[in-house]
């Protein structure tokens, strides 16, 4: 390198490595070694792994942690079921005009907070809500009927929030398919169901990828929608990192559990990318 | 399925009730908390007790709109402060880094590069625990060595605008680098033909077609800032951003008077991504 372009480089490098460096790699190892101690008296800590030793044996962490997994799981499952078919019709059902309409649709909510729109559910879910009243108008129930803090509540909350993140993705790769692909499908024998199969499908998987993995680190990393929306027994992993940082001060397993939550959702995330032979370049950028 | 494909009659209507339901179902709880900011009660709920303007702009008890209530309005102030240091940093940040990974080729850019996306997949909770944590142990230090205690680095705003600065740089990064890959460089190479220094092209030429997706990315940036919740939650002080502070009243029980800050929120944030989508569309 020309002399001139070096100190270009190293200005233009500067930012990118304080940013990562100071806010995002240092960060972590600092959590990583907090996570790693255990406090003996005041100010005392001694290195050890009791930490994820009391975050492996009580039940309750162990569980909460399991059914946050799972229930994320679910809820990236459910979300694709429901967008796909919408994705699918935006993209090649509708045309022209109503097609951007639509598209500009599925965008506009999620411009608004995340606080909204769970607002907007419990207003609708609550025992004195809306669903509630029409329920008793239409006689369907005699007395209010609470149906918010359940796990079902919860899973529309969560279904809700990550739509977009799922919508798009597959717009935009489904969009790339061509019609005369489609055709030749059914031209060579293909019925609904075959075309969906082995042409459909296939050609969305990009989307399907990026849409899955961005939706499950939303719900993972989720804290409004279980702790408005769940019951008592919907605790979620977040919350429990929560509780451990500002209710008990007790930042040394706060950290452990902020570091399991890394790893489950890093382990989950590369498992996807592996499983469908994709980089992170590739899907995120 | 698609339109030049013949489909029965049933399949069609099916399909599209299904998408009519989706729609309602994006629609619903907006629509509702937004209608109830006009209802004359102190609950957001039924019954209907007749259309108000009072929880905007009352400002007698029981029912003080918002822009008589002090909490609120110093809240929206404190996340429009926070967001736009937000947004120019992030942009700023961006900007070096486009240049940085669409220009240089040098040892290690693919690792940096998914250092780079990474902040993408790490829960905005652990983001936001990760940098309690770090300048904690900062603060700590300090008072250790020199007996200073260091305000900024206890949980307040500076801390708010860096976790979120921390992960809104790479969506401006991502966005501004899409449309400098689409840059002719041979436009740069003529202004440096015709005499202009490095910079000089870089700032007539380059930078001047790379002003749409800046300012698409400060709009995202503030965006995302003035919405965000997680990482804002861990870092936070005694000043309460806006989705801080209604979060707070939502836990103790609502009043219509969310409903009316959330309608305001609603319209503030459609207008400035339809100005996004209208800039993006003309350029």
């Amino acid at each position: 390198m020309r002399a001139e372009t070096r100190i270009g480089f190293i200005l233009l490098l500067t930012p990118l490595v304080l940013w990562l460096g100071l806010l995002i790699v240092i960060p972590h190892i600092d959590m990583a070694l907090i996570s790693l101690r255990e406090r003996i008296s005041f100010g005392v800590y001694e290195p050890s792994l009791a930490q994820y030793e009391k975050a492996l044996t009580e039940p309750l962490y162990l569980r909460t942690f399991g059914r946050t997994a799972v229930m994320s799981v679910l809820a990236t499952a459910i979300t694709l079921l429901v967008a796909f078919p919408v994705a699918y019709y935006i993209a090649k059902m509708a045309k022209g005009r109503l097609q951007q309409v639509l598209f500009l649709l599925c965008l506009i909510p999620f411009y608004v907070s995340e606080l909204v729109r769970t607002f907007g559910w419990m207003i609708l879910l609550r025992e004195t809500g809306l669903i509630s009243s029409l329920m008793q108008w239409v006689g369907l129930a005699d007395q209010p009927v609470e149906m918010l803090y359940n796990d079902a509540a919860m899973m529309v909350g969560l279904v809700y929030t990550s739509m977009l993140f799922m919508v798009v993705p597959l717009v935009t790769t489904l969009e790339s398919l061509d019609d005369s692909v489609i055709e030749a499908g059914y031209d060579l024998g293909g019925n609904g169901w075959s075309v969906l199969r082995e042409i459909i499908i296939p050609h969305a998987m990009p989307g399907v990828v990026s849409g899955c993995i961005v939706v499950f680190m939303l719900s993972l990393g989720n804290y409004l929608t279980p702790t408005m929306l769940g019951g008592k027994d919907s605790l979620w992993f977040t919350e429990m990192i929560y509780n451990q940082f500002i209710v008990r001060s007790n930042w040394e397993l706060g950290a452990a559990f902020g570091f399991m939550l890394l790893v489950l959702s890093s382990a989950i995330v590369w498992g996807m990318l592996r499983l469908t032979g994709r980089t992170l370049q590739e899907t995120m950028g | 399925m698609i339109p030049t494909i013949p489909q029965s009659r049933a399949f069609r209507l099916a399909y599209g009730g299904y998408v009519a339901l989706f729609f309602l179902y994006l629609a619903l709880p907006l629509t509702v908390v937004a209608v109830f900011a006009f209802n004359d009660s102190q609950f957001p709920s039924l019954p209907w007790e007749g259309f108000t303007w009072n929880w905007f702009f009352g400002n007698e008890r029981p029912q003080i709109g918002v822009f008589h209530e002090r909490g609120i309005l110093r809240a929206v102030g404190t996340s429009v402060l926070v967001a736009g240091c937000v947004a120019v940093l992030s942009v700023c940040v961006g900007t070096t880094n486009a240049f940085l990974f669409n220009r240089y080729e040098f040892r290690g850019k693919g690792l940096l590069y998914v250092l780079m996306l990474l902040p993408l997949v790490i829960p905005g909770i652990v983001l936001g625990i990760s940098i309690l944590l770090f300048s904690s142990t900062l603060a700590n230090g300090i008072w250790d060595m020199a007996e200073i205690d260091v305000q900024a680095f206890r949980p307040g705003l500076l801390l708010v605008v860096l976790g979120q600065f921390s992960f809104i740089t790479t969506i401006a990064t991502l966005v501004i680098s899409a449309r400098l890959q689409k840059f002719d460089r041979t436009l740069e190479e003529a202004a440096l033909n015709l005499g202009a220094t490095r910079l000089t092209a870089v700032r007539t030429i380059t930078l001047p077609f790379l002003a749409p997706a800046m300012i698409g990315a400060v709009v995202v940036a503030f965006l995302m800032s003035f919405e965000n919740f997680n990482t804002t939650l861990m870092l936070v002080g005694s000043d309460a951003p806006l989705t801080i502070a209604m979060f707070d009243r939502l836990k103790e029980g609502s009043t219509p008077l969310l409903n009316a800050v959330s309608l305001l929120l609603m319209l503030g944030s459609s207008l400035l991504a339809l100005v996004v989508i209208l800039f993006q569309r003309r350029s």
